[in-house]
């Protein structure tokens, strides 16, 4: 008959995944230091985040739409869908470029792939109109849904930024081959470009042909950088924290190998 | 209310994958698999009506404007056209659906892809100006991977795909691998802010 521990071993062998064990430790560390750095009073004092240059340029592209009287055009890009944390970084930033061409009155055109984007994106500049206290303002028609195909899609954006030449081009989320394609005709355009994605590959492509590319983490700092929310703001430290951990961890693995040659407790 | 509701399925969800991503019993795997792929395909089946609708309320405004009625009427056409074709004569190979599949919309994908090779080239020409000192190391860099890729003659044997291989392998992968932590940070702080409910941009109005 098998006693306690035993039972304990083979339920815990049945049911977790022993060979994702390093992955839970490091995901509940992970979410430790966001709720340490979120809740805690200590936390969430103020401290300074450093100047991303393509989010302090975000008023600039409005005021130039808004001076030339020509429309702004966001897009998230065909790679991704709602589930990507990319997608949701994106609409974040786009809830703050909402509010501000609310506020001067400029037209903004949100193109997407996707009917789930498109009716999250609905949703949230009718939000942002709404705060910025101009809901009249706010034309669902703007928001529009084009095609799931990757190139039906880059046409009829790359069709939209050629006839009604935008004064400014945020292509921020998921991208994958249409973003040169976009970004090529944003800058024939003329139009002042903001890019920022999660593919390493693209980013080399928007640095080229955008004026300015949000790299890595600044995509996803954006949304508290605009909003200066105390709350994400927190979560940014947060971020900082777990990259100081990693960082530590790769120096000693570093240590570690010159040491003892055949130390291998790095590898998980 | 309107905001409640979903941030509480939200974040419900959200612990619910996270921890059935760390099991194996079988169950779980196909818990976790009607969750991010049958629950995932109803909502978009959903979503897919609202969008067709909102494009052809669009494109049916447009339709007055003068400069734009022959793309609009081109996308309308496409859009009800293959849906009668698939229903009245299938998809199969030979189909009238199939024809203008591989004769339509193929090579109007082919031909918006071709514009990259253009594309590329503008955009390397404005990359690849020797304005500073990284820029230089840039296009010095480049200048090489991309002869030791086409050495036709042989004139640069080995040393120069070597060289352009030490470069993908060590100062290029060291700094994608520098951008792909931070891309995955952002990511789980992303998940985290809104699984608790910190950000709540995606959620919209509350009515």
């Amino acid at each position: 008959m098998l006693d306690h521990p035993a039972l304990l071993t083979i339920a815990i062998n049945e049911w977790l995944d022993i060979a994702q064990l390093p992955t839970f430790f490091a995901a509940v560390i992970a979410i430790l230091t966001v709720l340490y750095t979120t809740f805690h009073r200590k936390g969430r004092e103020s401290f300074k985040i450093r100047e991303i240059a393509g989010l302090k340029a975000v008023e600039e592209a409005i005021g130039r739409a808004t001076e030339m009287a020509r429309p702004i055009l966001f897009t998230p890009g065909w790679g991704g869908d709602i589930q990507r944390p990319t997608t949701i970084a994106a609409l974040n930033i786009l809830s703050s470029v909402a509010e501000k061409t609310a506020e001067y009155n400029s037209q903004l055109l949100f193109p997407t792939h996707d009917p789930v984007i498109m009716s999250v994106a609905q949703e949230v500049i009718a939000e942002s109109y709404s705060r910025a206290g101009y809901p009249e303002r706010f034309n669902i028609d703007d928001t529009t849904y084009v095609s799931p195909s990757q190139f039906g899609y880059a046409a009829a954006v790359e069709g939209m930024i050629t006839r009604l030449k935008p004064a400014s081009v945020f292509l921020l989320g998921t991208f994958e081959a249409e973003s040169l394609i976009l970004a090529e005709t944003g800058n024939i355009a003329g139009s002042i470009q903001i890019a920022g994605t999660d593919s390493t590959i693209q980013l080399a492509f928007f640095i080229v042909a955008c004026d300015y590319t949000l790299i890595g983490e600044e995509l996803f700092a954006a949304s508290g950088y605009l909003s200066k929310d105390k709350s994400i703001m927190a979560s940014i430290r947060a971020q900082d924290i777990m990259k100081v951990i990693i960082a530590t961890v790769i120096i000693l693995a570093i240590i570690s190998t010159f040491v003892v040659p055949l130390s291998d407790w790095w590898k998980f | 209310m309107a905001r409640l509701f979903p941030q509480i399925i939200c974040g419900f969800f959200g612990v619910v994958l996270f921890v059935l991503y760390f099991l194996k019993a079988p169950s779980a795997k196909s818990l976790y698999l009607t969750i991010t792929s049958d629950y995932w395909q109803i909502i978009f089946a959903f979503a897919l009506l609202v969008g067709v609708a909102s494009f052809i309320r669009v494109n049916i405004k447009k339709l007055s404007k003068l400069s734009e009625s022959p793309y609009v009427i081109t996308g309308l056409l496409g859009l009800f056209a293959m849906p009668v074709m698939a229903l009245l004569w299938g998809i199969k190979g030979d189909s009238p659906f199939m024809w203008v599949f591989e004769n339509v919309q193929v090579p109007l994908q082919a031909t918006v892809f071709a514009l990259l090779a253009f594309f590329v080239a503008s955009a390397s020409l404005r990359g690849f100006k020797a304005r500073s000192l990284p820029a230089t190391i840039l296009l010095v860099s480049a200048l090489i991977a991309l002869l030791s890729r086409s050495d036709i003659f042989g004139w640069f044997g080995n040393s120069a795909l070597e060289f352009s291989e030490w470069v993908r392998s060590y100062p290029s992968m060291s700094a994608r691998r520098g951008i792909l932590i931070g891309i995955g940070l952002g990511s789980v702080t992303t998940s985290l802010r809104v699984i608790l409910g910190i950000e709540r941009t995606w959620l919209g109005k509350d009515r």
